[in-house]
């Protein structure tokens, strides 16, 4: 009774929860480092360093008047925020924080559930929140969102093939789907994937940066060309939960980096005995350590590199990604068969 | 029972969304209620114990090609109702004879599985590898090689005729 439900509910409770104080929390990081990237201080009024801003920033658009415009489709305009926001929470379902730990005395995994079809769960599941921004657009019923939701569509949608067909290349490194079977096979194999597999890394990096609509890919929200992009004619909490599914999605695909080629909650060098030292920091703190530096990464590049023209785009997406992405995989499943046997 | 309930719930659902997606007026609606229809398809998998279907049907069907299907059709615009559009080539007759024949022929399917002999349960392949995505794969690549690659034909067919169409001058 306990296992099946109060545990589950709890950790389902606690990742939510830990995930949207998280995304008030990068909203406020991202304008500090880039204030300092900048030689500005950023937020400083509320509280200590501008430290209760995000407190700030939700009273505020939560008491801002919501507008529907008159002309727009009312069903998907209302329906589009929360489309882009469940995809965002929902797959926090399968990404693993950490192994087995043991909390008052009780047996606890610190991941929500561990499917056999995880990773491919993962995919899907971003898939279907490119609805929310093309559904935004369209039902505004105006022209800069519609513009701005026609370009999300087309670059999510190449983006998408890219990134899938490289994690291919790692699932045939790991041999498994499950998320937590793709961290042990880098223990089993003695390797993070990044070192395995440094070209799939790179270009799941990119295919994260562009399917969270980051700079420099930020396109469907390019303020010089679109105004505001598919939510010029969104305001208050519908707004807000734009913003936020965009700050979740960047943790996702942090932490799914993370997972996938930096070992996930593993210590540097899990195999090698002499570090064992570094096992006083619990698993799950190298897992959100990892996962904040790409974080971090993600912020400091919107702070340095200009926007793609979006011809640019398209051509990087589908004439160096994605020939990049077979590559990668026929010559990983080469080496796999040759070195490994078929079998192996 | 509790399977029985969730599988009566799912199917209803699925076939009111199908009923809509053909009801409805507006074209983006109509696309958006195919969309839950696959969800929910989707569900019906996971109910069969077919996580990997259900994930793939997701990722294709309702992440994937409906997206096309939203592109076009607000690309196209199609804001003039369906009414003022009269196809004089339309035979309705027979596109209701052709339902009633399908709809015949299901009905003719389901009295005889349920009345006539009951078949031995034939017993899968014993497959060495347990999980579903795993047994999955072992399926596509033993007993149903020849379809697996006959499909990956067509779809590679489908590929280049899309190029070459999209392609003036090659």
């Amino acid at each position: 009774m306990i296992d099946h439900f109060v545990v589950p509910l709890l950790k389902i409770l606690v990742v939510l929860n830990a995930t949207l104080v998280a995304v008030t929390y990068m909203v406020l990081l991202e304008r500090k480092v880039i204030a300092w990237a900048q030689s500005r201080l950023g937020p400083m009024r509320v509280g200590p360093y501008g430290i209760l801003q995000p407190v700030a920033d939700a009273v505020k658009l939560m008491i801002k008047e919501d507008i529907t415009p008159v002309r727009a489709d009312k069903w998907v305009f209302t329906a589009a925020p929360i489309i882009s926001m469940v995809p965002a929470l929902i797959v926090y379902a399968v990404i693993p924080f950490g192994p087995e730990v043991s909390i008052f005395g009780r047996k606890v995994t610190l991941y929500i559930t561990d499917v056999n079809v995880g990773l491919l769960y993962l995919v899907s599941v971003a898939s279907v929140g490119v609805y929310g921004i093309i559904l935004a657009g369209y039902a505004s019923n105006s022209k800069y969102p519609l513009l701005a939701s026609l370009r999300a569509s087309a670059q999510l949608i190449s983006y998408e093939a890219a990134v899938t067909l490289t994690l291919v290349s790692v699932i045939l490194m790991s041999g498994t789907l499950s998320m937590v079977g793709i961290v042990n096979a880098q223990y089993t194999k003695h390797v993070w994937f990044v070192f395995a597999q440094p070209i799939a890394f790179v270009l799941v990096l990119i295919g994260g940066l562009a399917e969270t609509n980051r700079a420099p890919f930020d396109l469907p929200e390019a303020e010089q060309e679109l105004t505001g992009g598919f939510h010029t004619e969104y305001s208050g909490m519908r707004f807000a939960l734009f913003f936020l599914a965009e700050y979740a999605n960047m943790i996702v695909v942090s932490s799914v980096v993370t997972t996938l080629f930096l070992g996930g909650w593993l210590r540097p060098f899990p195999n090698v005995a002499a570090l064992s030292f570094l096992g006083i920091v619990p698993s799950w703190a190298w897992f959100l350590i990892k996962s904040f530096v790409f974080l971090y990464i993600f912020i400091w590049i919107r702070a340095t590199l200009p926007r793609y023209r979006y011809d640019q785009l398209m051509r990087l997406g589908w004439k160096v990604l994605i020939p990049l992405a077979i590559a990668n995989l026929v010559v990983t499943g080469i080496v796999k068969v040759l070195w490994l046997g078929v079998g192996g | 029972m509790g399977q029985a309930i969730a599988f009566y719930t799912l199917a209803a659902f699925i076939l009111g969304f199908a009923v809509l997606v053909v009801s409805t007026k507006d074209t983006v609606h109509s696309v958006l209620f195919l969309v839950l229809d696959f969800l929910f398809v989707a569900a019906l998998y996971v109910l069969l114990g077919a996580p990997f279907l259900a994930v793939i049907q997701v990722l294709v069907y309702a992440g994937g090609i409906v997206v096309l299907y939203l592109f076009v059709v607000m690309l196209v615009n199609l804001k003039r109702p369906p009414e003022a559009h009269h196809d004089p080539h339309r035979r309705t007759t027979l596109g209701f004879g052709l339902a009633i024949a399908v709809l015949l022929e299901l009905v003719v399917i389901g009295v005889y599985q349920t009345v006539g002999p009951v078949a031995a349960a034939v017993p899968g392949p014993a497959m060495p590898v347990t999980g579903n995505t795993e047994q999955v794969g072992w399926l596509l690549y033993t007993s149903y090689l020849i379809p697996f690659e006959i499909a990956s034909m067509l779809l590679l067919v489908a590929m280049i005729g899309a190029i070459v169409l999209a392609k003036r001058e090659l």
